[in-house]
């Protein structure tokens, strides 16, 4: 993992200390609550619904066992006892107090960690693939260039003021495990015909109102240039972004008016432009950030050999595990999706005991999941049973991965100021009802994603079923989507039609995923057979 | 009737303006009229509430109803974590 | 226009500056006003005859004239480099990251609030090569 030297925490503790006197200015009257709002989201406060809400960057979805317990010590000293974990691999606490947030940052700052740009009108945090360094898929870990982009990005002074925020999101593998082409900047890691590494730039995917695939801008950036590139792009969209409309502010809105053709033109000329200007820390820099990210001390010689003879362990093995590049070791997936459950959220003691789950059986280290699950990814297979165990105890082993119940979510109404409807509870109800009706597992993988409001926080746009809460005069009301999906086969969802109630759209779900089971082929997923039939026969079903 | 709500500057807290300041029970709250923008602006500058704004809300059996769903989850917390609610009464159904 | 109240170089240019419209080859202009929407590349045949380039920030929320001050000092411009408008304290260290060396806020900024928010940071992640500090990877590799 990536470890601070005097520079970095320099930087991360300059950051308490200003926040810390832009909140007192506040408090004592001389900064207005207009010019303070821009500064706190730039540290991850919002002002929700019942109080400040605190998004703690997870740089890359990575953490350590130690980062971890604090972030559980944190939910139980300044918040009410749970956080609850984000689509962008974030931690976010509902009810912080504004006077306690610079200590709240400062203690963050003791283990490496921050709230830097987790919110407001700049680069946000970098985003990667949960399986990095574990996967035998994956061509190289990505984390080194997200960490070369996060120092870029952090307080970049030409890219805090932007149109709208700039979400990053760097993968090193086929399969594509973070929705990539979904962010405002997708990298792939990829290796060209002369065998060099470089990036892959996908430009201007998003969800919100106007959801589009981000389409591939460059498909191979050196190395050593990528930081110029990264600024050509940020600057050609920081001077000709939309500022007149705040939903039509997203670098996918200039890419689509422009064209990718003429956006990238102003991008290579910008980048031409750039290169003679000096800007680019050299390779020595990736690569003293690549011996940060060195395998941990993994045994040789371990047995693949396991145990299933318990069915509990089993199912859970079959469901929550995936194959890791050392013999002997497994990547285990941790949900935080009970039946019933919210989406997301964990208590302290949960907390903390995967932070001491990942300090017995993980080499120190967890992932969070875009997904909004916690990855343990170094697992010796000998000691999987052990930490089923103690998962079963602690109420974190359900065996769910990517099946109906493994909902992504948005805090939605209950939460949030800008929601139009709840999510939380729509989940919970869907949740429960496949767990009751044992439907959950003969449907193998569906992912199903739930949205508050049409900003698409909970991914609505790309889940093999969708679900938008929208106001209808006062009322929640849900309209269904289908066909959507985020991983390689990056799809967007279609409307089924008229919308429900919150017991009505569980009741369709219930009757398409039926029709699913009835009509499927060998091997099919539910997105597979909705892409070979067609809407109309589920429209059938849901309306006929 | 039209009432006030914001959040307490420091706390964040859900606040209700009760005539004299403000209070975390929505049932503290008193009607305004023409004085809402006044009273707000007053109460930004001197700090004691932030995002201050009217809502609409009727007095009934139970106490003071706001109009709107979101209200209501404001006044009496997220209808999935009840057991948090500033109100012991506090049930999904008096929320929807 | 009243005098920068932070400024970094000797004296204040005094020239009245002139909206970009009216700036042209046939004008003896030597100081121009670039609101955010205009291309300031646009100034820079006239890099030589130009003292003063004032960049208007008429909302601290519109950030185009950061790319603006970088772009003609990057092109080699060595006048004064005004930022005008509605700039608060917590902006002054990024304006004189991107090349400004003079700003003038509409509003008068509090010295001592302003002398720690231009302290703000021990070192920098980025090259902007316009403000001459050494980025912290350079630091690391002795570059």
């Amino acid at each position: 993992m990536y470890a601070y030297d005097k520079y970095d925490q320099a930087m991360v503790d300059a950051r308490v200390a200003e926040f810390r006197d832009q909140t007192r200015r506040r408090i004592e009257g001389s900064l207005s609550e207009e010019k303070f709002r821009p500064l706190r989201l730039q540290n991850g406060l919002y002002l929700q619904l019942h109080a400040y809400m605190l998004r703690v960057a997870v740089p890359y979805g990575t953490l350590s066992s130690a980062q971890m317990h604090v972030l559980g010590d944190i939910a139980d000293k300044y918040d009410r006892g749970y956080g609850h974990f984000t689509t962008r691999q974030n931690i976010q606490y509902n009810w912080i107090k504004l006077d306690e947030t610079p200590d709240i940052l400062a203690e963050l700052a003791k283990v490496e960690m921050h709230a830097i740009q987790t919110s407001g009108n700049c680069i946000r945090n970098i985003s990667s693939d949960q399986y990095a360094g574990a996967s035998p898929e994956e061509l190289i870990d990505p984390r080194p260039y997200a960490e070369l982009m996060r120092q870029w990005s952090s307080f970049h002074p030409e890219f805090l003021a932007l149109p709208r925020k700039f979400k990053i999101c760097v993968i090193a593998s086929e399969t594509d495990r973070a929705a990539m082409r979904l962010h405002d900047i997708g990298i792939r890691i990829v290796k060209n015909d002369a065998g060099e590494i470089g990036a892959s730039f996908y430009v201007g995917g998003g969800m919100g109102r106007t959801p589009f695939i981000a389409p591939l801008l460059n498909a191979f950036v050196p190395l050593d240039q990528l930081i110029t590139y990264a600024e050509a792009a940020l600057r050609v969209y920081n001077r000709y972004g939309r500022r007149d409309n705040k939903y039509k502010a997203r670098i996918k809105i200039l890419v689509h008016e422009l064209g990718l053709e003429e956006y990238k033109r102003q991008v290579e000329e910008e980048f031409a432009h750039l290169q003679s200007q000096d800007i680019e820390p050299p390779l020595a820099e990736l690569e003293r950030i690549k011996a940060h990210f060195a395998d941990p001390a993994f045994e040789a010689g371990l047995s693949d050999d396991l145990d299933l003879s318990n069915p509990g362990f089993a199912r859970w093995v079959r469901a929550n595990t995936a194959p890791h590049k050392v013999p002997g070791y497994a990547i285990a997936t941790i949900s935080l999706k009970p039946a019933g459950g919210i989406p997301g959220d964990a208590s302290a003691d949960q907390i903390r005991e995967m932070a001491a789950l990942a300090k017995a059986y993980s080499l120190d280290e967890l992932r969070v999941t875009h997904a909004q699950n916690i990855v343990l990814p170094h697992v010796k297979k000998a000691d999987l049973f052990a930490l089923w165990q103690r998962l079963d105890a602690a109420g974190l082993a359900t065996a769910n991965l990517d099946a109906i119940t493994d909902i992504i979510a948005c805090p939605g109404l209950d939460y949030c100021s800008l929601a139009n409807a709840r999510s939380i509870p729509l989940a919970q109800k869907i949740s429960s009802r496949f767990t009751d009706n044992g439907k959950e597992e003969a449907l193998g993988e569906l992912k199903l994603k739930i949205s508050g409001c049409i900003n698409a926080c909970g991914h609505h746009h790309a889940g093999h079923i969708g679900i938008l809460g929208v106001d209808r005069k006062g009322v929640e009301n849900y309209q269904l989507l289908l066909g959507g999906s985020e991983g390689a086969d990056t799809s967007l969802g279609q409307i089924t039609g008229p919308g429900f109630s919150e017991d009505g759209v569980v009741d369709a779900i219930d009757r398409v995923t039926d029709l699913y089971l009835n009509q499927r082929e060998e091997g099919e997923r539910f997105l597979d057979t909705y892409r070979r039939l067609g809407m109309a026969p589920f429209k059938e079903v849901i309306y006929g | 009737m039209k009432i006030i709500t914001g959040n307490d500057l420091k706390s964040g807290a859900v606040t209700w303006w009760d005539g004299k300041g403000w209070s975390l029970h929505v049932n503290d709250a008193v009607a305004v009229e023409a004085d809402a923008a006044a009273i707000i602006a007053e109460e930004e500058a001197t700090r004691r509430v932030t995002g201050a704004y009217t809502v609409d809300a009727e007095q009934g059996a139970d106490g003071i109803r706001p109009a709107h769903i979101k209200e209501r989850i404001r006044a009496l917390g997220p209808t999935v974590r009840l057991d948090l609610s500033l109100d012991p009464s506090a049930t999904p159904d008096r929320v929807l | 226009m009243a005098d920068p109240q932070f400024l970094f170089r000797d004296e204040a240019a005094s020239a009245p500056a002139v909206p970009l419209s009216a700036f042209g080859e046939d004008t003896n202009a030597t100081a121009v006003r670039i609101e955010p929407a205009d291309d300031a590349r646009a100034l820079l045949p006239h890099l030589d005859r130009l003292s003063l380039v004032e960049v208007s920030f008429p909302a601290f929320t519109d950030g185009r004239g950061f790319s603006s001050a970088r772009i003609l000092r990057e092109a080699g411009y060595t006048g004064e480099l005004r930022a005008t408008g509605d700039i608060g304290v917590d902006m002054l260290t990024h304006l004189r990251r991107v090349g400004f060396d003079a700003i003038a806020p509409a509003t008068q900024l509090d010295a001592a609030e302003a002398e720690t928010a231009f302290n703000t940071w021990p070192e920098v992640y980025q090259a902007t090569v316009v403000d001459g500090r050494k980025p912290i990877w350079a630091l690391r590799h002795g570059l």
